[in-house]
């Protein structure tokens, strides 16, 4: 921080930590017209519906790895695993009979948490490497051992049967994608307001403290094996609540949803946001599902050439993604402090 | 909140109204392929069959203009191709969908032929339920069954007494170990043994090591194409087996035209099945293989043919109906329908809309300076016997 | 006993690939932190050249392994000079980045350049078939490749050892700022280093044609496996890696023949069990 923002922050600081913690809760204007422009697709791109609640659903799951990733810095390959799990969860009930859209997607959400819960133990002893490799190791297991239980998960051919039923008893998911998108993105807004006011709070506080300075932590009486622990089976509920969306409005799920390139993407698609800053996944998602839409329909045999120059550029020139650039750029501009 | 919502989608739907009311002198064709990513050699054979047809017949039907609207799923991404071939349907206005290399993705998308009632040419994908998924869909390739289970019958009754069989573990190798070995037990043979290797397996040489431990008269082995079939070819000639003496049973992508350029002078004996190689002894295959060559410098394989015949049912099923390009009336036209095809005689089944063709085991012998299959026994009229004859 | 013997030795020769294709990357991430995860296009490459220049240009195998090298070496150069560089000090987020897009970029230009399918290549017929020891089939190409990987495993191992350059490496491998501090030249030893790693990868894609296949999505099938080996090992050890690729080879080869309803979950419980036993690896830094 140089002596200006110095300056610039203590005349403006706030005199209490309650203070402090309000004035970063507050909400920005740009955060009301990122969400008012969510609703654009409806009207200028309905063309655009299926590949919108797809992005949203990304987003969601972006969301999820932000917050151990971003703001608790836990590196995971393996994020998938719980989206995978989430998914399956919300097409076997299904599959069973349930078909009623909400109280599936919670049934999803806690056995992703459950799964969350009891690998948090492991995960929280970790770093570096090793915590890379253990997560991307867990969902490789957990991949191979949803093919070999395939009389249950339908293994390679994906799982059959998947039926939704009507969201809240009148909306029908059609084809062209209203209910698909509406529910995404509502479902995302709610549990964004949630991850929002986690951020905010002293555990959000806490958890960043942990990223920055993970030794010091206990110096100050922060108890951070369960902090971590925590966040990371929030994190997993999340993954799992996106997962069940995405089973729910495709009526399909296969083992991609717990492959590794799922988890790579998704990390791909976060840095490119920007991480620890909340929207990074949203607007990381968006971007480069879009990009990739479009890549593909111009030059469907070379479309990664085109997505790799396009990483390659936003690494050099926007080092901390692209709300980082998007940051500094207002900073400039004096448009925020 | 509610009314809102509403003014909104009225609005889209008025822009929707709009934009439908498009040409309707163009039928357009969704092609649902892998244009990138792992299958992507495969997609673009299926995707060359098409246009070597089309360029063969001019793209006008029944006075109706034939578009391909491409789009890549990249791998085996169910939730994506589905979503590809909803938007195919509503943003692009396509009236049919084709190509589905890959079982997973044509499952999910049956689903939106179904809703949508539109007809799907299933150009590849060989799992059984794929054609009961949607009462529109027809395939123009092969199933798992039907190659394997003929299979597993020849064997048998041409004095193979045990076998060992091999597979990879997901869908259709286990689809193709269940059925060749129904087959071959039918009619009177015995199964020593069978593994399962994990998908991407990079290394056969402890599986074929247990399998000559057996000692059987035959091994039956079933990958899918790319890396191993030469993998598995070299892994066999290092553990001793010459395919000559233990013969070597497979289906079509053992015996590929890569892997037996990889395999070398090692493939000599392995005997397997297929629909189609371009070494197939008929004047129209010939002819259709020069053309294929001049066009894409390569030979054809069972993908292309999928391709070709895929196109020739779409142009087929328009010519019957006049350009009626609705799904009911286009299923309809295409039941029971038969042609010539470079492979032989083939015709859609009027009951199960799936491929009814002649199956062929060939053996691979070196014809002048060339490893070439050469057909050794054809069985005629052979459906599917998982939804056809049988069960 | 006897297929055992055999399953040993087939483990030792995939592990020695595996060595082959990690140790590069093991030594430059143990160097600088610098995560190459472009590591594996390195030895795409080189499988790349071996076949173009058996096929197109009719060389014998052997001839075309160093070309391999060089093309490995060259090619890490090329990128250190004009991408990497400027990344040292930005954080493995960034470097994960950029290096995934070189790979994306590269798995591209592969299937621009020679098409998607696999690329067919024969053995020269003395490196075909295999040897009828005491019972066991061993396959004259396994022990090429354990020869050559053993030689240069000396080699290195030499070179680490007994040479200024080997000891330049450990002390910076040990610790940058110290090294930095006694004069040693850090930025152009890891310029070189990262060579070495390119043209080791190039070499190990060469000789994995036969094993393993090559076609453009190579590139990220196999890093999976070398970042196993790479976390298992230990950053920054070639003993690690070595003895790292021999567990994971043996353990793999061994789990198909012995158990093979597991597959390849073998190797991901060893990893597993490894990475939570000694986190920083078995001859890890710290």
């Amino acid at each position: 921080m140089t002596s200006e923002t110095l300056s610039a922050v203590a005349a403006a600081a706030p005199a209490t930590p309650h203070e402090f913690m309000h004035a970063q809760a507050r909400w920005h204007w740009s955060e009301i017209v990122f969400w008012l422009a969510t609703l654009l697709p409806f009207v200028l791109a309905p063309d655009y519906l299926l590949l919108s609640s797809q992005v949203a659903i990304t987003a969601l799951f972006a969301l999820s790895l932000d917050l151990i990733l971003g703001f608790s810095g836990i590196v995971s390959l393996g994020h998938a695993a719980y989206f995978g799990v989430g998914a399956y969860t919300a097409g076997l009930i299904s599959v069973w009979g349930w078909g009623e859209p909400l109280t599936g997607l919670l049934v999803a959400g806690v056995a992703a948490g459950i799964v969350g819960y009891v690998t948090s133990f492991v995960v929280a002893r970790f770093r570096h490497l090793a915590l890379i490799m253990i997560t991307l190791g867990f969902c490789l297991l957990l991949q191979e051992a949803a093919n070999d239980a395939n009389w249950l998960t339908g293994g390679f051919n994906g799982l059959q049967g998947v039926h939704t039923w009507k969201l809240l008893g009148t909306f029908d998911f059609d084809l062209y994608g209203y209910t698909a998108y509406a529910y995404a993105l509502a479902v995302l807004f709610v549990i964004f307001l949630v991850a929002r006011r986690i951020i905010h709070s002293p555990f959000g506080l806490a958890l960043r403290g942990i990223r920055e300075n993970g030794a010091r932590m206990p110096a100050i009486g922060a108890p951070i094996l369960s902090h971590i622990r925590t966040i990371y089976t929030i994190a997993a509920i999340i993954a799992g609540v996106a997962g069940a969306i995405l089973t729910q409005t495709t009526e399909t799920v296969s083992l991609e949803a717990l492959g590794f390139q799922r988890s790579a993407d998704v990390l791909v698609m976060l840095i490119v946001g920007g991480t620890g800053r909340l929207y990074g996944g949203l607007i990381g998602a968006a971007v480069y599902m879009v990009a990739r839409d479009q890549f593909s329909g111009l030059n469907p045999q070379y479309w990664y050439f085109w997505i790799g120059l396009l990483l390659i550029a936003i690494v050099m020139f926007l080092p901390n993604g692209i709300l980082g650039g998007l940051e500094l750029l207002a900073r400039r501009l004096k448009v925020i402090s | 909140m509610q009314k809102l919502l509403c003014g909104l989608t009225g609005v889209a739907l008025a822009f929707l109204g709009a934009g439908s009311a498009s040409a309707q002198n163009s039928v357009k064709i969704g092609m649902i392929n892998e244009y990138s990513g792992q299958f992507a050699d495969t997609g673009a054979q299926i995707d060359h069959g098409v246009t070597l047809w089309m360029k063969q017949h001019g793209d006008t039907v029944a006075g109706k203009k034939i578009e391909l609207i491409r789009k890549d799923t990249g791998g085996m991404f169910p939730d994506t191709a589905k979503r590809l071939a909803q938007e195919a349907i509503v943003r692009d206005h396509a009236d049919i969908l084709g190509a589905f290399s890959l079982t997973p993705n044509a499952l999910a998308a049956a689903d939106v032929s179904k809703q949508a009632k539109k007809l799907m040419v299933v150009m590849n994908a060989a799992t059984s339920i794929i054609t009961e998924k949607s009462p529109y869909i027809a395939r123009t390739s092969s199933t798992t069954p039907q190659l394997n289970y003929t299979l597993g019958q020849w064997a048998a009754k041409n004095g193979i007494k045990t076998v060992y069989t091999m597979v990879s573990d997901y869908g259709p190798g286990i689809d193709a170990e269940t059925w060749f070995q129904k087959g071959f037990k039918d009619n009177g043979g015995t199964i020593v043994g069978s593994v399962r290797f994990p998908i991407a397996n990079p290394d056969f040489s402890s599986f074929v090591q247990a399998a000559k431990d057996k000692n059987p008269d035959a091994i039956y082995i079933w990958i899918p194409g790319g890396a191993q079939p030469a993998a598995i070819g070299k892994a066999l000639a290092e553990r001793g087996i010459d395919a000559r003496k233990t013969k070597i049973l497979g289906q079509d992508a053992l015996a590929s035209e890569t892997a037996l350029k990889s395999m070398g002078d090692i493939s000599l004996g392995i005997i397997s099945v297929s629909d189609y190689d371009y070494n197939h002894q008929s004047p129209m295959n010939k002819e259709f293989v020069k053309t294929y060559n001049d066009e894409f410098h390569r030979n054809p394989d069972f993908f292309s043919i999928g391709g070709y015949d895929g196109a020739h049912l779409i142009y087929a099923v328009l010519a019957k109906t006049g350009g009626k390009a609705d799904g009911d009336a286009l299923i309809a036209a295409a039941k029971g329908m038969s042609w010539e095809s470079p492979r032989g005689p083939i015709m859609i089944d009027p009951e199960t809309r799936d491929i009814v063709q002649t199956v062929y085991i060939r053996r691979v012998e070196k014809v002048g300076n060339e490893l070439l299959n050469v057909e050794i026994a054809a069985v005629p009229n052979v459906k599917d016997p998982a939804h056809g004859a049988k069960k | 006993m006897l297929p055992a013997l055999g399953v040993l030795f087939d483990g030792v020769a995939y592990g020695m690939l595996l060595f082959l294709m990690s140790v590069g990357l093991s030594v430059t991430l143990g160097m600088m932190n610098f995560v190459n995860l472009a590591h594996c296009s390195f030895a795409m490459l080189g499988g790349y050249v071996t076949v173009t220049l058996m096929n197109a240009a009719g060389w014998p195998f052997l001839a075309t392994l160093p070309a391999a090298f060089v093309a490995g070496a060259a090619a890490s150069i090329v990128l250190e000079r004009i991408f990497f560089r400027r990344f040292y000090n930005s954080n493995e987020l960034n470097q994960c980045l950029l290096t995934i897009g070189i790979v994306f970029v590269s798995i591209a230009t592969a299937a621009y350049i020679y098409g998607t399918d696999q690329q067919p290549m024969q053995l020269p017929s003395y490196l075909r078939g295999s040897y009828h020891v005491a019972g066991i089939d061993l396959a004259v190409y396994r022990l090429f490749l354990i020869v050559v990987a053993a030689l240069i495993t000396a080699v290195l191992m030499v070179t680490l050892e007994s040479t200024r350059f080997g000891a330049q490496v450990r002390a910076a491998v040990n610790n940058q700022r110290m090294a930095r501090g006694l004069g040693i030249d850090v930025d152009r030893l890891f310029a070189f280093t990262f060579a070495l790693g390119g043209g080791l990868a190039g070499l190990g894609g060469g000789l994995a044609l036969p094993m393993l296949g090559l076609d453009p999505s190579f590139a990220l099938t196999y890093l999976i496996y070398v970042l196993i080996v790479v976390a298992v090992g230990g950053l920054g050890s070639i003993a690690g890696s070595f003895a790292a690729a021999m567990l994971l080879g043996v353990a793999d080869m061994a789990g198909k023949y012995y158990v093979p309803a597991l597959g390849s979950v073998l190797i991901y419980l060893v990893m597993l069990v490894m990475i939570m036993w000694r986190p920083s690896g078995l001859f890890g830094r710290r």
